[in-house]
């Protein structure tokens, strides 16, 4: 069945120059050149709105805008539901999307509020006073203990320090690009905080980013062994991801191409499907067995992450990853990102980050077992704001993944699973990865930690707080706006006026 | 001195450098109004060989120019290092984009030879191609002298 297409490209002719910019970047082949008219014409059917066209046209003489020609109006069955029913009448086939949650699901975030000093409790001056945001993960002891001689013994378990409390999420490489993957490193190096290389190995060219890195092992195992363990600075194991709750991932044999193939330890072209469990763990003991397995394998030396995502049972999930010898939990909320998910369970499937940071903070608080583990927020981190209410809510440090790719040139367009981003960071094709200049990518990283790092400080200054550890889970610090009495008291925070 | 280098490694065969260019020295305020309808002369040109790589090429101002040597017009001077043609002088005998071994001299529409002058004499004040490159891959540095 034909639909009229989503987009339609705009194209102002008098300010067209017949430059063939748009042609040449185009990956899906909507713009072309028509000699005998000379006009440029489009097919706006291939059109997925990444706007790369938009953004390199010299002249500003195209724009891509959302087609008014929708089906009949109707509350119930939009327009995307009717057309989406049509489409599986037609293959058969689960749906498939990327990127995070796109529906008008709530946001917490937008709706907690940030307090300040006035009057009786002075605020800090960010650009006068010294302001730590500096942060270490990782389990803390909770007694102090003496040596022999009577000093106090100050070996720590092992530590992942960050200079600010925001983390570059786990992309693996195959998901994301060569240059992606090299943007990340070299940013979280010069930045000196870390990056996470998902499930697709390390690529030999970023062990030296090695102390910036922190290796995943996923359920599918690829690409992992000694060496690799051994490269970074934590070890994360992931158990789920806020975008795919409850399923594993494929990446394509399509994209198992050259390095990527060797690098996650697979034949060329073969799909690299990951099981949705780990088929060695069914308990919090088999995680432990798997915890204490990767320690022993890397002799203590780093810190063991486990990554789950925000479900139902959370508090009582990141409880029992408390107690298994993990060092830092990674929770996911169900706004996270991904570059292939069925749509179904992408929008469907797990809770928000900011309902599921607030029980675990409490329940471990509760247990008395909070300071067993770090605790890492991800799955829609969009702001400074967002990092310093997820820290009043008690979150150690945030993950960041679709800002990190945003900087990098990502227009959100949710067309990752194509293979054929227009901006060389969800591909493997060698033109279009050659987009993404590691040296402007890694820049606007560096740029934009920056620029949440001088506003973190604003934020904290203005609250009167000079440390961010002093501001971890001080809820008194935020109010709600227009929740109701149970979410407010599943945040642990009061409404605005109280 | 300064000059433009090209690195072939992050172009992306957009010929953006092209129209910046041709614009840059078009003595125009408006883009439209320069280069609509009209066939334009760039003094940058992106060259593609045969294994599809892409690569602007545009004047080197090399140390010791054979241009300047070839004009039998004496059109051709070297001022701190930068080529630069007199149009006014110019005959138009095109030795000069014969002799260039790089290929960086051209026609410019007219009959007169030209090449780039680094945007020093435009309007531009810096090199277009490079500030317009949306990958980085042309740069204007300095690496030191070379023959």
């Amino acid at each position: 069945m034909n639909f009229y297409p989503e987009f339609e490209v705009v194209r102002s002719d008098s300010r067209c120059i017949r430059c063939r910019v748009c042609e040449r970047q185009c990956a899906n082949e909507v713009h072309w050149y028509d000699a005998d008219g000379k006009v440029m014409l489009s097919d706006e059917s291939k059109c997925v709105n990444c706007q790369r066209c938009v953004t390199l046209c010299p002249t500003r003489a195209l724009k891509i805008v959302k087609s008014d020609c929708r089906l009949r109006e109707n509350a119930n069955y939009s327009d995307q539901t009717i057309k989406e029913i049509y489409r599986q009448a037609e293959t058969g086939g689960v749906l498939l999307s990327s990127m995070g949650n796109p529906n008008p699901l709530p946001v917490y975030w937008d709706r907690i509020l940030i307090n300040a000093s006035q009057v009786t409790n002075p605020p800090i001056d960010p650009l006068r006073e010294p302001m730590e945001t500096r942060v270490s993960l990782g389990k803390k002891p909770d007694h102090i203990t003496r040596n022999p001689d009577g000093s106090i013994d100050t070996k720590l378990p092992p530590q992942l320090t960050l200079s600010m409390p925001v983390m570059f999420s786990a992309m693996s490489y195959g998901s994301i690009s060569y240059n992606a993957h090299a943007s990340l490193a070299r940013a979280a190096s010069a930045l000196g905080i870390y990056y996470n290389t998902g499930e697709g190995g390390l690529h030999e060219d970023f062990y030296q980013y090695g102390k910036n890195t922190i290796v995943q092992v996923a359920s599918g195992r690829f690409g992992v062994h000694k060496d690799y363990l051994e490269a970074g600075a934590a070890i994360e194991i992931k158990m789920g991801q806020g975008a795919k709750p409850g399923i594993g991932g494929h990446l394509p044999g399509t994209k198992a191409v050259g390095d990527v193939s060797k690098t996650r330890m697979i034949p060329e072209g073969s799909d690299a499907i990951s099981p949705a469990p780990h088929h060695d763990i069914y308990s919090i003991e088999d995680l432990r067995q798997l915890v204490y397995s990767l320690k022993e394998a890397t002799e203590y030396r780093l810190p063991v992450i486990v990554k789950v995502a925000a479900v139902h049972n959370i508090a009582a999930i990141a409880s029992g990853i408390a107690r298994s010898g993990a060092d830092i939990i990674a929770i996911d909320g169900f706004r996270g990102g991904t570059g292939a998910a069925p749509t179904r369970i992408r929008d469907n499937v797990g809770i928000p980050i900011e309902l599921a940071l607030a029980a675990v903070d409490k329940r471990l608080r509760d247990e008395g077992i909070r300071n067993n583990v770090s605790i890492i927020c991800g799955g829609s981190v969009r702001s400074a704001a967002d990092v310093v209410k997820a820290i009043a809510l008690g979150a150690d440090a945030c993950y960041i993944a679709t800002a990190a790719c945003l900087a990098m040139g990502c227009h959100l367009c949710r067309s990752c699973h194509t293979g054929k981003c227009n901006w060389g960071i969800a591909t493997q094709r060698p033109d279009l990865v050659k987009r993404l200049n590691p040296d402007i990518g890694s820049q606007r990283l560096i740029n934009l930690m920056d620029a949440w790092r001088h506003e973190i400080k604003e934020l904290m200054g203005g609250m009167g707080i000079n440390s961010i550890e002093a501001l971890r889970g001080n809820r008194l610090m935020l109010r709600g706006v227009g929740l109701t009495e149970k979410e407010l008291q599943i945040l642990g925070i009061s409404h605005a006026g109280e | 001195m300064k000059r433009i280098y090209v690195r072939e490694e992050w172009c992306l065969g957009c010929h953006l450098c092209e129209y910046n260019c041709a614009f840059a020295n078009s003595g125009m305020t408006d883009m439209v109004k320069a280069l609509r309808g009209k066939t334009i002369y760039p003094r940058i040109q992106v060259e593609t060989d045969e294994n599809g790589v892409t690569y602007a090429v545009s004047c080197r101002h090399c140390k010791d120019p054979v241009c300047v040597k070839s004009c039998i017009a004496g059109a051709i001077s070297q001022k701190d290092g930068v080529i630069e043609i007199n149009h006014d002088k110019c005959v138009g005998c095109l030795t000069c984009v014969l002799v260039c071994p790089y290929g960086a001299v051209v026609e410019d529409g007219s009959g007169v030879a030209q090449k780039c002058e680094l945007c020093m004499k435009n309007a531009c004040g810096a090199p277009a191609c490079v500030k317009g490159c949306p990958n980085g891959a042309i740069v204007y540095e300095e690496r030191g002298e070379r023959e």
